[in-house]
């Protein structure tokens, strides 16, 4: 028999070959840049380096270091609250929006530019003008004093338990836009005739919203999940813009610390050890999902 | 024939032209961190007389010196240097020269005789192995406290020459209804206060053992614990808008009247001169007790390819130390020329009672980033910045964490 693609491969054997050339360039992209440079971070961490790499071996030693740095435990706390905390807020108010416009009001697509027009500003814009809104001496808490308010305090960016909450209403102002657009599109999908049949069964609103659509639209809620975790991960310029990591330390996130410690405190090693410990952080929190997503599944079919 | 040579010659000259014009050219991208009002006219002076010379100044101006640094240090690690970089005159660039990543600056060195005009502590910290590496431009003093000369009148306040002084006039500063001593909760602020604070409580010795060599008795001798105690007086006076404040936003309070004083280097003086007040007259300027804590600002030359970016270098290495340049320079930017043969009478009161101090050896006192590494300024100031920001923390468990930062840090 001739050997030709449709002896080696099967029927399929000619599409299949197109689709794996054009599949190529990406497919080296993620094995170099991706898998490449997360194994060359992970061995830098088991290094002295200080400015440049210096591939000598020191065993745990960074680790060590890391975990005894209560800038680097600070960081982790603050990172766990922060998601908790934004991705819940984005989700329910980007919800609410959602629902909102979807109520058919008049002017919808004005609305849908404001509440979306956020999320096209920089981290940077954001964090300076929240911080003068935050900021005691300039924003809402002198707006209270001089209505009359003598007492008003606001001082959450000063406070070391309170500031990541300043972080935290920031991120959700900006998120939300998002999220409302993808649960926009969701709710679009849902079927005119189940409101209709929920009306005439006498199923109260909010009931309708929450037992109703919230699992139907369940795809978009994980891809707004998905996306919000990827900016709550890279958390930086927001922090350095609102707080630069103040007061003290007391609003410190890990890729501050990992971004600091690479280039202004001339220790690469640190820093790379604290880049390996989120990269574990997330496989960790991902694993289990993509097992019951993907492993089990499969299993079952099979 | 006569043509073929004509076009001969015309040829000739047209390759020379431009060849010439590559001999004089000086392309140079400079990448800094000044940018508030008095330090953009600082370094307009040494740009615009590089611009005289012929030289074409690219300005790459990024605000905070941290970013500035991490930015510049990418662009040479990635093969993409500026021109020109600025660091603090210390060891924050040693490992770009053990990397060979920098140009020595010998020929120039020589040419100018620096080894012979600039202090002693000047020559160790921009050499290395015995060659320039760095050209100084500065000795900025860190310990400076700046006062509103009215504002003190008004609140019947004499000036302050301790930091007890400081601490003993708040109340009456506080009842005249202005912030009596306005800082900036930055990292690296409360970090220069707190040397200030240990050189004048501690002595310079005490600050030598701690930062030089990460000695941990010397932490747990009396003389750091009462400049501990004397700083957790400090903390105190911090009004609500400090936190993360910059130092020129803090500095424009004392001249606006809202703040009596402040604790900075002599940069902000620059701010004053924008401001066009003069000292002694609207403000006052006062050298904290303990000695003159000897910072500054130094440029490095990265290694380059292109020969208009290396003759500009030679250009404005051999700029930054002449005399003419550093007296305009230094009148603009606060702080005192590096070059100790200079006649300074062109310059106000607080830069001779600078040089003044500086001419006692006594006096000198190398500032953090010459005795230590970066990593261990940096452990040290992310422990300074908690004490000052968290109000609860005690003495004794700032001891204590000043003792792991120094032995993790190296």
């Amino acid at each position: 028999m001739p050997i030709t693609t449709t002896s080696i491969l099967g029927h399929r054997g000619r599409r299949n070959t197109a689709a794996a050339l054009a599949l190529i360039p990406a497919g080296l992209i993620v094995l170099i840049v991706y898998v490449g440079c997360m194994l060359w971070t992970i061995r830098l961490s088991f290094t002295s380096s200080r400015l440049l790499p210096h591939l000598d071996w020191v065993g745990l030693s960074q680790y060590e270091r890391l975990f005894a740095n209560e800038r680097f435990l600070v960081s982790i706390k603050n990172i766990l609250t922060f998601g908790a905390f934004s991705i819940t807020g984005c989700l329910v108010l980007g919800f609410l929006l959602a629902v909102f416009i979807d109520q058919r009001v008049r002017g919808e697509a004005v609305f849908r530019t404001i509440f979306l027009y956020p999320y096209s500003m920089s981290f940077v814009v954001t964090g300076l003008a929240w911080q003068w809104f935050f900021n005691p001496m300039l924003g809402l808490q002198k707006l209270g004093r001089d209505l009359g308010l003598t007492d008003f305090t606001f001082n959450w960016l000063i406070s070391q338990e309170m500031v990541i909450y300043t972080i935290v209403i920031a991120s959700i102002w900006q998120g939300s836009g998002l999220v409302m657009c993808l649960m926009l599109a969701g709710l679009r999908g849902v079927d005119e005739s189940l409101w209709k049949a929920a009306r005439i069964d006498g199923v109260p609103v909010w009931r309708y919203y929450l037992s109703i659509v919230v699992p139907l639209i369940g795809p978009m809620i994980v891809t707004a999940v998905v996306l919000l975790s990827i900016s709550v991960i890279k958390l930086y310029d927001l922090v350095v813009a609102m707080t630069r990591g103040g007061p003290g330390i007391a609003s410190d996130v890990p890729a501050k610390f990992v971004m600091d410690h690479l280039f202004e405190r001339n220790n690469v090693g640190l820093a790379t050890a604290a880049a390996t410990m989120m990269l574990v952080t997330v496989c960790a929190v991902l694993a289990p999902w993509v097992y019951a997503r993907y492993v089990r599944a499969k299993g079952g079919r099979a | 024939m006569k043509r073929i040579s004509r076009t001969l010659a015309a040829a000739a000259f047209a390759v020379a032209i431009p060849s010439l014009a590559n001999a004089a050219e000086m392309k140079a991208e400079v990448l800094h961190w000044w940018t508030s009002g008095g330090e953009s006219a600082a370094i307009k002076e040494i740009a615009d007389r590089f611009k005289a010379a012929g030289g074409e100044w690219t300005d790459t101006a990024i605000a905070i010196g941290e970013q500035a640094r991490a930015a510049g240090i990418n662009r040479i690690v990635g093969g993409n240097p500026p021109t020109v970089m600025q660091f603090n005159t210390g060891k924050q660039f040693d490992e770009l020269v053990s990397n060979g990543f920098l140009t020595p600056l010998t020929t120039v060195a020589d040419a100018n005789k620096w080894k012979d005009v600039l202090p002693k502590a000047i020559v160790e910290a921009a050499s290395r192995g015995g060659q320039f590496y760095a050209a100084p431009v500065n000795i900025h003093g860190q310990n400076w406290v700046w006062y509103n000369i009215d504002v003190l009148k008004k609140a019947g306040v004499e000036p302050p020459k301790t930091f007890g002084d400081i601490i003993a006039a708040a109340p009456k500063l506080k009842q005249a209804g202005v912030i009596p001593f306005a800082h900036g909760a930055q990292d690296w602020q409360d970090a220069i206060l707190f040397i200030a604070v240990l050189i004048a409580e501690g002595g310079k010795d005490v600050f030598q053992k701690v930062y030089g060599e990460g000695d941990v008795k010397a932490v747990q001798s009396p003389g750091f614990r009462k400049a501990a105690e004397t700083y957790a007086q400090l903390r105190l006076l911090a009004d609500e808008g400090s936190a993360g404040r910059n130092w020129n936003d803090t500095t424009s309070l004392v001249i606006t009247g809202k703040a009596a004083m402040q604790f900075m280097g002599d940069w902000a003086k620059g701010e004053f001169v924008n401001a066009k007040m003069t000292p002694g007259k609207e403000y006052g300027c006062v050298v904290m007790p303990g000695g003159y804590v000897m910072g500054g600002d130094v440029f490095v030359f990265p290694k380059v390819s292109a020969p208009a970016q290396q003759a500009a270098q030679a250009k404005i290495a051999e700029l930054m130390l002449a005399p003419e340049t550093q007296i305009a320079f230094n009148t603009k930017k606060g702080s005192v020329p590096v070059r100790l043969d200079l006649d300074v009478s062109s310059m106000d009161i607080c830069a001779q009672t600078g040089m003044k101090a500086l001419k006692d050896p006594a006096q000198q006192v190398p500032s953090e980033n010459y005795i230590s590494t970066p990593d261990r300024v940096g452990a040290m100031r992310d422990v300074i910045t908690q004490f000052w920001s968290n109000k609860a923390m005690t003495v004794d468990d700032f001891s204590a964490r000043v003792v792991s930062a120094l032995k993790s840090s190296s």
